[in-house]
């Protein structure tokens, strides 16, 4: 017996929306918060699948995915969190790889404070350097590098304000608390552009680069919808989201 | 040498209004029921009510006026609150020093130890105000005051919180203290056996108004006061001991007001010569147009009748009496009043059936 | 020593911090507890409530707006600037400051029950014995209102020890400025190093306890003599 075609169609259409209906909760980290928001709509609407996004310090994601969080994917800000997730088995095998690399930057929130070659270092005419916690914050680390490079870091410490993710020194920053911070370029730049004040992009030479990798965990094995993400991480419509946030692919 | 005092005080509820002139010597009693405001005159006297445009001198002495408004701690007064208010974080004697290291002039030691015998509190100054009964608590309280050198001593109602038995261990203090201070003594009390034994003077309040004011005596005596004694109606006579019959264990005692008119009371022990206080009750005080022989009671006086007046049953009435000068007050029912034929003028004999010695 | 010296300038700095804020808080607290405890004036509702804000904002809402007041855009910022002093976040005196604000309703809460206990009558007799109203506050309601300043005192210095969010968003982490016991703690944390973490939480749970501990067995409610 040959079953009519509409009743076929029917049952593709069911199957297909079935498929749409899958979730993925990823955590997310801080600085990768505006471009992720826009890659996840994109994502929705190309896909079907819904990506729930909780955004926090990488620090804090290992330490909640090691005592059971129910998340099924992982974009860390650095590369270290998802290969120590991967020694101690929490991840599933072969699901990592770097998604992005962050760029520095030196900001104000005044025009005219940062030159284009970072001279303002230098001259050390500013109150306070704000910088993520260079202890485990990974742009905190880059920009420690930089001025280790430049010879500045001892005479710079004693200004340095630290935050507990990259979110705070940009906070600081742009309340003005802080004349000058360290953050990442994602946070200040949209649609290509830096946004406002005034900014020094720091040559990604004077430090290592900054990889943010990303790894399906244990609790997202067999989830169709974090596969589908870390696919569409890799596709074009992501990268040049990224781009437009300063991020290099 | 008066106390002038003049308040209007309008709370939601309550108002007073007074305009008072009180002799700067002996105790006067603010008498009247539970919210009258005997307690918020006294607080206005002592400063810890503010009565804007109020008025008050002590003996020429202004405390407020228009223009100034002495705080409490500046006035020289002494204040015995109803509940004894000891400081509990300090002993009796922490409690009696607070004040007179504060007053200026204060007492020596001598007149505090003085004042600590005359209410019998030796014993107890190293103890704490938790360590002390209800009726010890207060005569401390009433010593911490008098510590101080007042010109003027505030009571209200420092008995009322204390049950019979230690209002009757603290009164005989209170007598003693009336005997030897030489200072004005407003005493604020709602209970006339009080006023009785221990005020010369007398303020009757009723809702925030001076209903009556005037010497004890003549005041109790007064026919027309707005204030409904009831049982408690009767007057109050200062008198001289003047026999003592030590067979009946009785003594004779002589009206102060009146010519060697007196009546035979229980022997109090007080020598001959003493002056001692008797109350008369209204309601103890029966008439006769002749004198009766064969009666149980002893004492009976010829008396004027001076004036007659409805009591509050409209079966009863109220008789003044003037004898010899000493006033009395009977009460009778009208019916007899009627038969007896009483008119003002008309002498009758009184017989008294019942005669209390306070003091 | 499992403690790192960060740790210990991290231990010593809260103390100091607790300390300096609590003193403040007590002189502070006793006018305003005392005003609160005594008026009948209009304003006795909404000076409670900005005393009582703390207990119910989360400490990143106290932060993030002591962060821009205080900043230099702020109007605390550009007071504080004018006065030469320059900007208060990410300086020892700005957590002062913060824990001031943060930690004073611990400490105006437990004054202003007690003077309310007191009540009017000590002071109406103390008038009549001839001290001013100054005297009669130092020579009875401070005695009567020990209990009050124990409690008081010691909620205060446990609140501004615990104290996390709010230095988190205006301490910067400057070490022996604004490092306290739990930015050093988060920072363990975040680092991975669990070991240092604990060893601090560790110590922080025991002093809490031993701190609520001796509130409790030496100033129990209810007791009466």
């Amino acid at each position: 017996m040959q079953l009519p075609r509409w009743l076929l169609t029917l049952t593709a259409l069911l199957f297909s929306i079935s498929a749409q209906a899958a979730e993925v909760n990823v955590a997310v980290a801080a600085n990768f918060t505006a471009p992720m928001n826009a890659i996840a709509a994109e994502f929705a609407r190309d896909t079907g699948h819904q990506a729930k996004l909780s955004f926090g310090s990488s620090g804090k994601f290992y330490a909640q995915i090691k005592n059971g969080a129910p998340f099924h994917a992982f974009l860390s800000a650095d590369d270290e969190t998802p290969a120590r997730l991967e020694r101690e088995g929490q991840t599933v095998a072969d699901s990592r790889f770097t998604y992005a690399i962050g760029t520095l930057v030196l900001w104000s929130a005044q025009a005219g404070v940062v030159d284009a070659k970072g001279d303002v270092l230098r001259k050390g005419q500013f109150n306070k350097l704000a910088i993520a916690n260079p202890r485990f914050a990974p742009y905190g680390r880059a920009a420690v590098e930089v001025l280790t490079g430049m010879g500045l870091l001892d005479s710079l410490t004693p200004r340095f304000v630290q935050g507990e993710n990259i979110a705070q020194p940009w906070q600081f920053v742009s309340t003005g608390n802080a004349e000058l911070g360290f953050v990442a370029l994602s946070q200040v730049m949209r649609n290509g552009r830096i946004s406002g004040g005034s900014a020094w992009i720091v040559p990604s030479k004077l430090h290592a680069p900054i990889r943010q990798d990303a790894v399906i965990l244990a609790a997202g094995k067999g989830n169709v919808a974090a596969v589908a993400l870390m696919s569409y991480l890799k596709g074009d419509k992501a990268k040049a989201i990224m781009q437009s946030y300063g991020y290099e692919i | 040498m008066s106390i002038r005092a003049r308040f209007r005080l309008d709370r939601s509820g309550f108002s007073l209004d007074v305009d008072l002139d009180l002799p700067a010597r002996g105790v006067t009693a603010l008498f009247g029921h539970s919210g009258s405001g005997k307690t918020t005159l006294l607080r206005c006297i002592a400063g810890l009510e503010r009565a804007a445009g109020g008025y008050l001198d002590l003996s020429g002495e202004v405390w407020q006026d228009a223009a100034r408004f002495l705080p409490t701690h500046d006035r020289p007064l002494g204040y015995v609150f109803q509940e004894a208010s000891l400081f509990p974080h300090l002993s009796a004697r922490g409690n009696l020093e607070y004040g007179r290291k504060r007053a200026k002039g204060g007492i020596d030691a001598a007149a505090l130890a003085h004042i600590v015998a005359l209410l019998g509190i030796g014993p107890l100054l190293e103890r704490r105000p938790d360590q002390l009964s209800g009726g010890e608590r207060q005569r401390v309280a009433i010593a911490r005051a008098l510590a101080v050198k007042p010109r003027l001593l505030l009571m209200d109602e420092p008995l009322a919180a204390l049950d019979l038995a230690r209002k009757q261990e603290i009164l005989p203090y209170l007598e003693r203290l009336h005997e030897e201070l030489d200072i004005p003594v407003l005493y604020v009390s709602h209970a006339p056996d009080e006023v009785a034994r221990l005020a010369d003077h007398i303020v009757v309040m009723e809702a925030g108004r001076v209903v009556a004011s005037g010497p004890l005596t003549d005041t109790l005596a007064r026919l027309d006061l707005p204030i409904h004694l009831g049982e408690d109606a009767g007057v109050v006579l200062d008198a001289v001991v003047t026999e003592r019959d030590a067979r009946w264990h009785l003594a004779r005692v002589v009206f102060a007001d009146a010519s060697n008119i007196g009546v035979w009371v229980r022997d109090g022990g007080h020598a001959i010569g003493h002056h001692v206080r008797v109350r008369i009750l209204a309601r103890d005080v029966s008439l006769a147009l002749t004198r009766h022989s064969g009666t149980s009671i002893q004492n009976i006086l010829p008396g004027v009748v001076e004036e007659l007046a409805d009591d509050v049953h409209p079966a009863q009435a109220l008789v003044r009496l003037n004898m010899g000068g000493a006033p009395l007050v009977a009460r009778l029912t009208r019916r007899s009043a009627h038969d007896l034929g009483l008119s003002p003028g008309q002498i009758v004999y009184t017989q008294i059936k019942a005669v209390a010695l306070i003091g | 020593m499992p403690l790192t010296d960060a740790d210990l300038a991290a231990i010593w700095l809260t103390l100091k911090l607790a300390s300096v804020t609590t003193l403040l808080l007590l002189l502070l607290g006793t006018p305003i507890a005392w005003w609160l405890a005594r008026t009948r004036s209009w304003w006795k509702g909404p000076v409670g409530a900005v005393v009582a804000l703390p207990l119910v904002l989360p400490p990143t809402v106290i932060g993030f707006y002591l962060l821009v007041t205080m900043g230099p855009n702020g109007p605390v910022g550009q007071f504080t600037q004018s006065l030469g002093l320059g900007v208060l976040p990410f300086t020892f005196a700005g957590l002062v400051v913060a824990s001031v604000f943060y930690s004073l309703p611990f400490v105006v809460q437990p004054l202003q029950n007690a003077f309310e206990a007191i009540g009017e009558r000590p002071l109406e007799a103390a008038a009549t014995l001839r001290a001013s109203p100054l005297d009669a506050f130092f020579s009875v309601v401070l005695p009567l209102a020990r209990p009050g300043y124990l409690t008081a005192g010691v909620l205060g210095f446990a609140h501004t020890v615990g104290e996390f969010g709010v230095v988190l968003m205006i301490g910067g982490n400057i070490p022996e400025q604004t490092r306290v016991i739990s930015v050093q703690i988060y920072d363990h944390v975040e680092a991975m190093d669990y070991a240092q973490a604990h060893w601090l939480s560790g110590g922080m749970l025991l002093f809490a306890f031993l701190v609520l501990l001796a509130l409790y067995t030496l100033n129990p409610t209810g007791r009466r003599k």
